[in-house]
């Protein structure tokens, strides 16, 4: 009795001795995200080199966790230029709201830059240097 | 001699491993049988109701994520629609169908992890490794639609945040064709199998009175016979177009929670296979309502656009001064949003009806006269998860 019912579940689990695993074996291999995928943040720059952001404060006021801090500079005559830009990447919620407000397309999320744990929460805290760079896989702000 | 027995009060939880995340229960054993018992919730609380009364309307989206988190689409959408009743708005076609497909597909991904855990819990560790496959299939689905894995925010007010991906269809047919024949490899592993039937039957029963007294919902309800599903009694984004089946059991027992699930996984494939065939085309969101922000292009090419979401993103939108009540069926039961307006950009109050919540207070009822070790699979059949229940 009791090897019929076992007879039944090892058929099915028998079938599978022979496949392929469908396990990746994280670090040494790597799935590649979607286009979509919302991962650590960057600052996008014009083809000269300029900065986009013009301190508007959207994103500021938009991010649910309020983890974007925004200084703007402001000039000699008056105008505002972009100042201090700071995320805390330990507290955001990667929501994406930001990249949605914004309407210069100056701050955008990329979509495969996925590795950037750290030891400690304050390396998280990203400032405009290291939100410049997009392509690289640590960024953080070295004490 | 004489063996004298006396009751004994033991702590199940708040770190064991099968109580889901982080429920204790204060048990009262009469030897190894249940003379009383007394869950304790409230470990994972974070305040999400007085959060919500702090911040925009659509900013309180990803919050709804972190509620049901196994379902976050399905949360996704209940919380959208409650917010379009309040103004008074209708998503476009195109985006309540794809709504469906996204809170079918949350639903199947739901009961996956419940089946595996479920499984896993009573001893057929087998069933976990399967259901966690199928799962990433669906996983993948939603992580090239929404950009995310787990927590989604895809829902907007008034649509959804992008349209389908490229192969997204193709995709999901490939899953749809593929599910039947897994959903009858778990059945061939657990349905008829002696030892998961004697754990489960005539285990944890509530009868249709006691589950409609405690106002238990979702497959809960269903397990105990009572034909009930938010989505035939009060349909939200069309779901009164398609065609499919409300599963009952009259069991009432862990058994007939299972079956019922079980059947509401091919449930939802029937839905989706519907919605595949049938989804119309058009805009995801509705651009020219005053609630919604215009397109990116838009932004950056108008000036009255650029103004428009300045507004809506720095002070809200202007509500109707109402409150309001609405429900979902999310695969725990229904999630209902009860929201008193003030006209203002935030709500002045956010209620959160979490089925989890309400499911576990019936737990009591189904433990008493229990073994200990039935415990584990009554936890299990209610299927709760602690971030909806202390939110
Ligand atoms: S992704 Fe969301 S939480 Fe993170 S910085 Fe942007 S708005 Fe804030
Ligand atoms: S990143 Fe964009 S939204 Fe944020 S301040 Fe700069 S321009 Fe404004």
């Amino acid at each position: 009795m009791l090897f019929k019912d076992l007879r039944k579940g090892l058929a099915v689990t028998i079938g599978y001795l022979f496949r392929r695993p469908v396990t990746v074996q994280y670090p040494t291999e790597k799935l590649i995200p979607p286009e979509r995928s919302r991962w650590r943040h960057y600052l996008g720059v014009f083809p000269e080199g300029k900065i986009r952001c013009i301190d508007c404060g959207l994103c500021e006021r938009v991010c649910p966790p309020k983890v974007i801090k925004i200084i703007p500079e402001i000039r000699e005559d008056g105008t505002k230029a972009s100042g201090e830009y700071e995320i805390d990447l330990g507290r955001c919620m990667y929501c994406g709201f930001c990249v949605e407000v914004c309407p210069e397309l100056a701050i955008l999320m990329s979509s495969d830059n996925y590795e950037f744990s750290e030891y400690n929460r304050d390396r998280l805290i990203y400032q405009k240097e290291a939100l410049l760079q997009s392509g690289s896989l640590s960024g953080g702000n070295d004490e | 001699m004489s063996i004298e027995s006396r009751e004994m009060l033991i702590n199940m939880g708040p770190q064991h491993p099968s109580t889901h995340g982080v429920l204790r229960i204060i048990l009262k054993l009469n030897g190894e049988k249940i003379a009383a018992s007394e869950p304790d919730v409230g470990y994972l609380h974070r305040g999400f109701e007085k959060l919500a009364e702090n911040m925009l309307y659509h900013q309180f989206i990803p919050y709804t994520d972190r509620l049901d988190y196994i379902a976050s689409m399905n949360n996704n959408q209940s919380y959208v629609i409650a917010v379009e009743k309040l103004l008074g708005i209708e998503a476009p076609p195109r985006a309540q169908a794809i709504r469906v497909i996204m809170s079918e597909l949350g639903r199947i991904s739901s009961h996956l992890v419940w089946l595996a855990t479920h499984a896993l819990d009573i001893g057929a560790m087998t069933v976990f490794l399967y259901c966690f496959r199928e799962r990433e299939t669906i996983i993948d689905l939603f992580e090239e639609t929404s950009g995310n894995r787990l927590n989604y925010n895809y829902s907007r007010i008034g649509g959804v945040a992008f349209d389908l991906p490229e192969g997204f269809k193709d995709n999901l047919r490939k899953f749809l064709d593929i599910f039947p024949e897994k959903l009858g490899e778990y059945h061939r592993l657990l349905t008829k199998n002696r030892i998961w039937m004697s754990r489960t039957k005539g285990v944890g029963i509530l009868t249709r009175e006691q589950a409609i007294n405690w106002g238990v919902s979702g497959p809960v309800l269903r397990g105990s016979g009572v034909k009930w599903d938010i989505r035939k009694a009060f349909p939200y984004d069309g779901y009164e177009n398609y065609d499919f089946d409300i599963p009952t059991d009259d069991a009432c027992d862990v058994y007939g929670r299972y079956l019922v699930r079980m059947e509401e996984m091919r449930q939802s494939r029937r839905i989706l296979q519907q919605a595949l065939k049938h989804l119309p085309d058009g805009k995801v969101i509705l651009e020219d309502s005053p609630y919604v922000s215009p397109s990116k292009e838009k932004i950056m090419t108008e000036n009255f656009s650029l103004m428009k979401h300045m507004v809506l993103t720095i002070k809200g939108m202007h509500t109707p001064i109402a409150t309001l009540y609405s429900a979902t069926e999310n695969p725990k039961g229904e999630l209902g949003f009860y929201i008193v307006a003030d006209g203002s950009g935030k709500p002045y109050k956010l209620k959160i009806r979490a089925p989890s919540f309400i499911n576990i207070s019936a737990m009591p009822t189904m433990l008493r006269g229990n073994y200990l070790a039935d415990v584990i699979a009554v936890i299990g059949s209610l299927d709760f998860v602690f971030g909806e229940s202390d939110r």
